[in-house]
């Protein structure tokens, strides 16, 4: 499929282009969307379509406005301010507890290896609205409900999976015998960890961190719950903002935080190779 | 630990045996993997699976009539519900010494929302029968009293209702789940224009078949067209799939608000283009239709990710051979190479089939009233009507289909084998 061979008959020929033509349009309908919020957050008016003056291209049509209004209205600051307490509080408790119990399930010698495992990924499993039901009801009953406190340990729950996840993968390519020749040359274990094997599965554990961030930070139905006013996240307040007094502040955000996603995504490749790298995966 | 001989025991070097020295390493081994586990298991038991577990729990409990009207709920056992009477004056007196207490304690307008659930006006008649209370005669006759102040405590209805919710659990909220109730005759359903669970449950399990489809028929081809590209160009390619997949979920269902309104994006295109009328402008949003297009492409990625791991593993040399043993292209990606992404299209339909059917934001802000799933309802229970019981009840069946499901997942690829981005 890479290359048409050049002995291809006119029907192969004509699948092949209509193949590229429909993968073309489904990456259309994956892209469109993000891409449109973009120019749309700069709009003059407070319509959620294309005016004239925007199809004009004339400068008129543009405007920060609505950006400036995120930046000025009380009830979005409130909320990043709220988000930006949240999520780097919920990523560190998730992050310290996921690696070292990363590190403790990838020993070779784990009783209860999978029910382990099972207990430790549920956060990941159970839809989110059971969590939230969950939550809310066991929350209330030990007095978190409505409490910073309850959101952040929440978030931490729902984001260990993640690191989790990526620290064990990294953990498959560690080569043991460098412990043991750490050990060898005299350091003691919490040298080893720290000089030998933390270098080596740091990528592992930045990646999983930045899951858990996002997690956190994108997270709006526990928190829809669990939160009371005080917790407005980003997400709750964009929520909100759809369902009743839909205003086109919400696009400025959608846009900002798309530029978040790509700053992570590229953090995140980088790190990939970085790691694959280090683990001499491949060559470079 | 040394592998000297001494005698016919191997032993180490302090003479311990080696067998004892081994099972102890081992032990302490296992004991430190426990270790770091350990305080990540806690937290995880704690802040998740009790919650969980508290959940459970709230769907069969029902401790409110016991507590609110203990002496009524032990004066009662010896009444008939089939009888056809009323109870005597002696439960009436239990329950106007148990009324004064909940009166005082506030707890009788709670009792009475809760078995309002059940029947409806049972509300009314405790609020009622609260204000009045004071103004009773201690002395009595009290069935007289109560049935001065509401004619419904002559209801037989009323003292079945009271009596069969006097247990301290129930499998009332799972009935209700199914749309049933209890009566006097036994399990019944309710009648059909109460009836909505089941629908509801229905209608979940349909948009999320949908909705897999959609994707599978969307993910395949860029999964293969991925697979098959050198990996530059794939790489490339690869982004537009994961900004999606990293990009805020409210971020995306608002982009679609934004393009599927009626004064939206592609309306106007539509009808710029003259495909439509500006009077004929569709309608994509807050109905099926909008879950469904915001839904598949939220769910996308997480089909062509699995489907592409599989896929990058197949090698192209099979269908190489199929061809050169003449098989035309389609019969050697039917046969040949279609049989091998299969466990692909597993992974990817069960992780999509498993995250839309608990998907409750973007049917909430795209799905109007007829596309919403069953999680909208639970939201409704928790938060609106305060049904805390029935929510929780909902939820228990929702976690037990995603569990299966989930079981089927771990078949398929293994719980282990879970990768990211």
């Amino acid at each position: 499929m890479s290359a048409l061979p050049p002995y291809a008959s006119p029907l192969q020929r004509a699948w092949f282009y209509s193949f590229r033509v429909i993968c073309g349009l489904i990456f259309f309908f994956l892209i469109f969307p993000i891409l449109v919020i973009l120019p749309l957050s700069f709009n003059a008016q407070d319509f959620f379509t294309f005016t004239k003056e925007m199809l004009a291209l004339s400068p008129e049509g543009y405007s920060f406005k609505h950006y400036n209004d995120f930046f000025t209205n009380p009830d979005w600051q409130q909320a990043l301010k709220n988000s930006v307490l949240i999520a780097p509080i919920a990523t560190v408790l998730a992050t310290g507890f996921g690696t070292l119990a990363a590190i403790g399930l990838s020993q070779s010698h784990v009783p209860y290896k999978s029910a382990i495992m099972a207990v430790l990924i549920s956060p990941m499993i159970v839809p989110l609205i059971i969590s939230a039901a969950g939550m809310y009801f066991f929350y209330s009953r030990i007095g978190l409900q409505g409490t910073y406190w309850g959101v952040v340990l929440a978030h931490a729950a729902l984001g260990t999976p993640f690191v989790i996840i990526t620290v064990t993968a990294t953990l498959v390519g560690f080569d043991r015998s460098l412990v043991r020749a750490s050990a060898s040359l005299g350091a003691n274990p919490v040298t080893t960890f720290f000089k030998v094997q933390m270098p080596l599965i740091i990528p592992g554990v930045v990646s999983g961190a930045l899951f858990a961030f996002i997690t956190s930070f994108d997270e709006v139905v526990v928190v829809l719950f669990l939160g009371s006013a005080g917790q407005k996240t980003l997400p709750w307040q964009m929520f909100t903002g759809l369902r009743e007094q839909i205003s086109p502040t919400i696009l400025a955000v959608a846009s900002l935080m798309v530029a978040i996603s790509i700053a992570l995504l590229t953090v995140l490749e980088l790190l990939r190779r970085r790691s694959e790298r280090l683990r001499g995966l491949s060559p470079g | 630990m040394s592998d000297t001989t001494d005698g016919q025991v191997l032993t180490t070097q302090d003479g311990k045996p080696l067998k004892a020295a081994l099972a102890k390493a081992l032990r302490r081994e296992k004991l430190r993997a426990l270790m770091l586990i350990a305080p990540l298991l806690i937290f995880v038991l704690i802040t998740f699976v009790a919650p969980i577990a508290d959940m459970l729990f709230r769907s069969v409990e029902n401790g409110i009539v016991a507590d609110t009207l203990p002496r009524t709920v032990i004066a009662i056992q010896e009444w008939d519900p089939n009888s056809g009477e009323v109870p005597n004056e002696e439960v009436f007196a239990a329950l106007y010494g148990d009324m004064v207490v909940a009166v005082e304690e506030k707890t009788h307008t709670r009792l009475g929302s809760r078995l309002n659930y059940e029947q409806s006006g049972i509300s009314s008649l405790f609020r009622k029968t609260g204000r009045r209370i004071k103004r009773m005669d201690e002395a009595g006759p009290f069935k007289e009293q109560f049935l001065d102040a509401d004619r419904k405590w002559g209801d037989v209805s009323t003292w079945q209702v009271l009596k069969q919710f006097s247990p301290r659990y129930t499998g009332g909220y799972f009935l209700n789940s199914f749309d049933a109730h209890q009566t006097a005759d036994g399990i019944e359903m309710k009648p059909a224009d109460q009836r909505i669970y089941l629908f509801l449950f229905g209608r979940t399990l349909f948009l999320s078949i949908v909705i897999t489809v959609s994707c599978l028929l969307l993910g395949y081809p860029i999964a293969f067209l991925l697979a098959a590209l050198p990996l530059r160009t794939s790489n490339l390619l690869m982004i537009l799939v994961l900004l999606p997949f990293w990009t805020s979920l409210l971020v995306r269902t608002s982009a679609w608000k934004v393009l599927l309104q009626q004064q939206g994006v592609i309306n106007d295109f539509l009808v710029w283009t003259g495909v439509i009328s500006d009077a004929g402008r569709l309608v994509m949003i807050n109905n099926q239709t909008g879950t469904i297009i915001a839904m598949t492409h939220i769910l996308l990625p997480f089909m062509i990710l699995p489907l592409y791991s599989v896929m990058k593993t197949i090698s192209p040399s099979y269908v190489r051979a199929a061809k050169s043993l003449g098989a035309n292209d389609w019969i050697a990606f039917w046969r040949v190479y279609f049989p091998q992404s299969v466990p692909g299209i597993g992974a990817g339909a069960v992780l999509v089939f498993i995250l839309s059917i608990g998907y409750y934001i973007t049917p909430e802000l795209v799905g109007g009233t007829s596309g919403i799933f069953i999680s909208n309802r639970i939201a409704y229970h928790i938060s609106s009507s305060l049904n805390w019981g029935l929510a929780a009840s909902l939820g228990t069946l929702l976690l037990v289909a995603v569990l299966m499901l989930f079981v089927v997942y771990d078949k398929i690829v293994g719980i282990d084998n879970v990768k990211l981005g």
